[in-house]
């Protein structure tokens, strides 16, 4: 495992409700796992929470931050993924945006079709819109904002 | 995180995933089940008792590492899926694919 180099921020938010987190990650897939073990731990901090929305959070950074890195940046070294985390007291809000063009998230085919079930990928995006409650894209298409609801 | 491999007495290779199962390592875990079916396995059981998280790469993987083990006439099981792992295979359809018991022994058994 390679050491990680993940310098993370976290103050206050603007208006004084909540915090803000921000977090530059390389573009290497070695550093996904710390990275959504951090800003989860940051997440959560002085909340309480249920084992599924940890799990759910955990799920979705991983898909965004594999999705920013593979397919956004293509594992370029001189390229980062930028993470911003607004936290408040009933909902967290992640941004992650990469440094590539962009995509059309409308144009990614559902994974569940019968033909497609047994395919080997194209299921990130998919599971990203199970697992919070909502998803949104910039125009560009190179920054996600998933919003997860606190229990 | 890694992959265990062990031996059960009834002749099942089986591997447990230890940590998470996602694009970082998911090509060690394909690389292994290779390994395994070269060498002759033809009764291999997936354990996820003590993984923490899976990411569609991981998912990705365990549908390749299946078709692999099919083409070589071979049998897959998966096991100890917890609530939320097991989630992710009914959301993406997977459990339709996938023989998955609640338990190793469970699954041990039904090979």
């Amino acid at each position: 495992m390679l050491p990680l180099r993940l310098c993370l921020r976290r103050e206050p938010a603007v208006d004084g409700s909540g915090a803000l987190v921000t977090l530059r990650i390389p573009s290497d897939v070695e550093c996904i796992e710390g990275a959504v073990d951090l800003v989860t731990r940051h997440c959560f901090a002085g909340h309480s929470t249920s084992p599924h929305t940890r799990f759910r959070l955990q799920v979705v950074l991983s898909e965004a931050l594999a999705n920013a890195i593979v397919r956004g940046n293509r594992e370029d070294d001189a390229k980062w993924v930028h993470l911003r985390a607004e936290l408040q007291d009933d909902v967290i809000r992640v941004y992650v945006t990469d440094e590539g063009p962009g995509f059309d998230p409308h144009a990614v085919p559902e994974p569940i079709r019968p033909e497609r079930v047994d395919g080997p990928g194209g299921r990130g995006l998919f599971l990203i819109h199970q697992l919070v409650d909502a998803v949104h894209f910039n125009d560009q298409g190179n920054c996600i904002c998933m919003t997860l609801r606190r229990p | 995180m890694g992959f265990q491999e062990t031996k059960d007495p009834s002749g099942v290779a089986v591997v447990r995933v230890d940590g998470q199962l996602i694009v970082g390592n998911r090509q060690e875990l394909k690389d292994l089940a290779q390994q395994m079916v070269d060498r002759g396995e033809r009764k291999i059981l997936i354990d996820f008792a003590r993984t923490g998280y899976i990411d569609s790469s991981g998912l990705g993987a365990l549908v390749s590492i299946s078709k692999k083990i099919r083409e070589v006439g071979g049998e897959l099981r998966l096991s100890g899926l917890n609530e939320d792992l097991r989630s992710l295979f009914e959301l993406t359809k997977l459990d339709t694919l996938f023989e998955i018991a609640e338990t190793p022994a469970q699954a041990l058994a039904s090979f």
